[in-house]
């Protein structure tokens, strides 16, 4: 039997290891930053060509060299072959990954975000020591030590209108593994004018999909998709959800199609598009149509002739990170400070959460009612019943006349606006009446970020 | 060829191997999201289109699907008289641009699918 003395004594040295081990976390993430600092200036020089391989190159690649269809030929062109990466997430981690590992010449990274604990399931260059760093490098320090040979050129800011093209220029193609709608059209635009080629792929909960645009005279993104979709038709990794394998698939796929151009196999998907249904197991291939001469980027007579505002023309902004709703008023929201407060001086209340029961699965707090936003958003019957006999139940723990203020909860506080701007215009439930409602501003992650940090973030 | 006027067509609607509206998501099989609510849980429907005066076109299918398919919200999948932008349709797996977009007149077994294009990574 453990004594207590030995239990503190335990205690006292776990706290220790872990303070010296956070302390070497730190000088980690210093000495790989620092390990970067001379490559963040930009290469201007293209890679001069290559005339043979090495000793060590033979026998490096060569399980690919003894294939006929690349071969020595094509496994110089890739030497010489430089590829712009925009995106590294769950697409670009696994297409770097590959690239670097076949001997591609140079690789260009661009991403302005950090490594967070929540990308580590499919971003998988990325590890638990380098959260918090620029995801450019973190995917160079791992692509250096996966292969010395190839160049990385870490970009870590966004792309944006003035700087895209001139960075698209500097590569001879170029990988779109970014997860939203104004950077996509920003990347074709750059591609277009820059006349690059372009391989896109995308992924969101079990499908992916990939198609390289502006090859050979074939079709461009706008060519397909002329005119953006409306915002609120397109979802996030995030609020969507999506699994690490379909990513890693579908960006080996597209690291596929980017070899074989850069070694002058010449792509497969030009002018198609493949489907993958992971949920399934289906891929499916379907036939796009061709360059259309009237596309405003890369038709005969192109509108498009420099770049433009990308996220004014999509209504949307050149992140994939849940936007902000203000649909209702401050008087109509409290704070979770507030809510707190209110919920420790015990008076009377009904917390409604509206967001979808897979997330109630994963946490929840255990007093609120749940109802999701589609239900209400559907006036199903039943849920209207269910709340309208919660607000009955509630009222009677409360004085006569006594209102019962409802307060609603979601996620991030963009439902739960939602949801009270429906339960503001509700007539079929007469237990709502005169009675207020207001959200909760921020939703569960404020209240596990401010109120009570062993609520798990998602 | 151009069947009868008066003859019913048989052929399916498919939502494919994309949610089309990914804005809506389903209750009880998640991943399929808006398709399956707006169409009422299911992907791919089998449909018989009754016979008409005039020959049946994508035009005419579109007007049918949101009268006879769509349960709810009908402006996350259409727009005016068309699909709503980043919905792609596909006529036998052909980009629908290759074969007349809303005129295209529909034959027996035709298979039309629609995708919504992801912008995730």
């Amino acid at each position: 039997m453990a004594t207590r003395e030995e239990v503190l004594a335990l205690q006292g040295e776990v706290a220790q290891r872990e303070e010296e081990l956070s302390c070497l976390k730190q000088r980690l993430a210093a000495a790989l930053l620092a390990e970067q600092k001379p490559e963040r200036r930009v290469p201007v020089s293209p890679l001069p060509p290559k005339a043979a391989l090495s000793r060590d190159e033979i026998l490096r690649y060569s399980r690919q060299l003894v294939l006929p269809e690349l071969g020595v030929h094509g496994q110089l062109r890739l030497a010489t072959a430089s590829v712009l990466v925009v995106g590294c997430g769950g697409l670009g981690c696994p297409l770097a990954q590959y690239l670097a590992a076949a001997g591609v010449g140079r690789l260009g990274l661009v991403d302005y975000d950090v490594v967070e604990m929540s990308n580590l399931a499919r971003q998988v260059l990325h590890g638990e020591s380098l959260a918090g760093q620029a995801k450019v490098l973190s995917a160079a320090a791992a692509l250096r030590r996966l292969n010395s040979a190839v160049e990385c050129v870490p970009y870590a800011q966004a792309l944006t209108p003035a700087t895209a093209l001139d960075l698209v220029r500097r590569y001879d193609v170029v990988a779109d593994c970014s997860d939203n709608v104004p950077t996509r059209y920003l990347v074709n635009d750059a591609c277009v004018l820059a006349g690059r080629p372009l391989v896109s792929a995308s992924a969101l909960r079990f499908e992916g999909q990939i198609t390289v645009y502006h090859y050979h005279g074939g079709p461009c993104y706008r060519c397909v998709f002329p005119q953006p979709p409306p915002a609120e038709t397109v979802t996030n990794c995030a609020d969507g959800g999506v699994l690490g394998i379909v990513t890693g698939v579908v960006g080996c796929l597209q690291a596929l199609e980017v070899l074989k151009i850069a070694a002058e196999l010449g792509p497969s998907y030009s002018g198609s598009l493949l489907l993958f249904d992971a949920l399934r197991g289906h891929f499916r291939c379907i036939k796009l149509r061709s360059r259309r001469p009237d596309c405003a980027a890369c038709g005969e007579r192109p509108t498009v002739t420099d770049l433009q505002d990308y996220e004014a023309f999509c209504g949307s902004s050149a992140t994939d990170k849940c936007r902000s709703l203000q649909l209702l008023s401050p008087e109509e929201r409290v704070s979770v400070t507030d809510y707190k407060r209110l919920l420790d001086s015990g008076a009377p209340h009904l917390l409604l959460d509206v967001r979808p029961q897979v997330e109630v699965d994963i946490c929840r707090l255990p007093h609120a009612l749940h109802i999701p936003l589609k239900h209400l958003q559907r006036r199903d019957a039943e849920s209207l019943k269910l709340l309208g006999e919660a607000i009955r139940k509630g009222k009677q723990g409360t004085q006569e006349g006594a209102a019962l203020p409802i307060y609603v909860i979601c996620k991030l506080g963009n439902d739960s606006q939602k949801a009270v701007k429906i339960l503001q215009s509700l007539t079929a439930v007469q237990e709502l009446e005169s009675l207020t409602v207001q959200d909760v501003v921020g939703g569960l992650m404020a209240w596990a970020a401010r109120i009570d940090e062993t609520f798990p973030q998602y | 060829a151009t069947p009868p006027a008066s003859r019913s067509l048989r052929g399916s609607v498919s939502l494919g191997d994309e949610a089309v509206c990914p804005g809506i998501e389903a209750h009880d099989r998640a991943w399929r999201g808006g398709a399956e609510l707006l169409f009422d849980g299911v992907k791919k429907h089998q449909v018989t289109l009754p016979g008409q005066e005039e020959p049946w076109d994508i035009r005419n299918l579109l007007v049918w699907i949101k009268k006879n398919l769509l349960k709810e919200r009908p402006e996350l999948f259409i727009q005016g008289d068309s699909v709503r932008p980043g919905i792609l349709v596909l006529i036998n797996d052909a980009d629908w641009e290759l074969l007349g977009e809303l005129d295209y007149q529909l034959q027996d077994q035709d298979s039309i699918l629609f995708i919504s294009t992801l912008h995730g990574g």
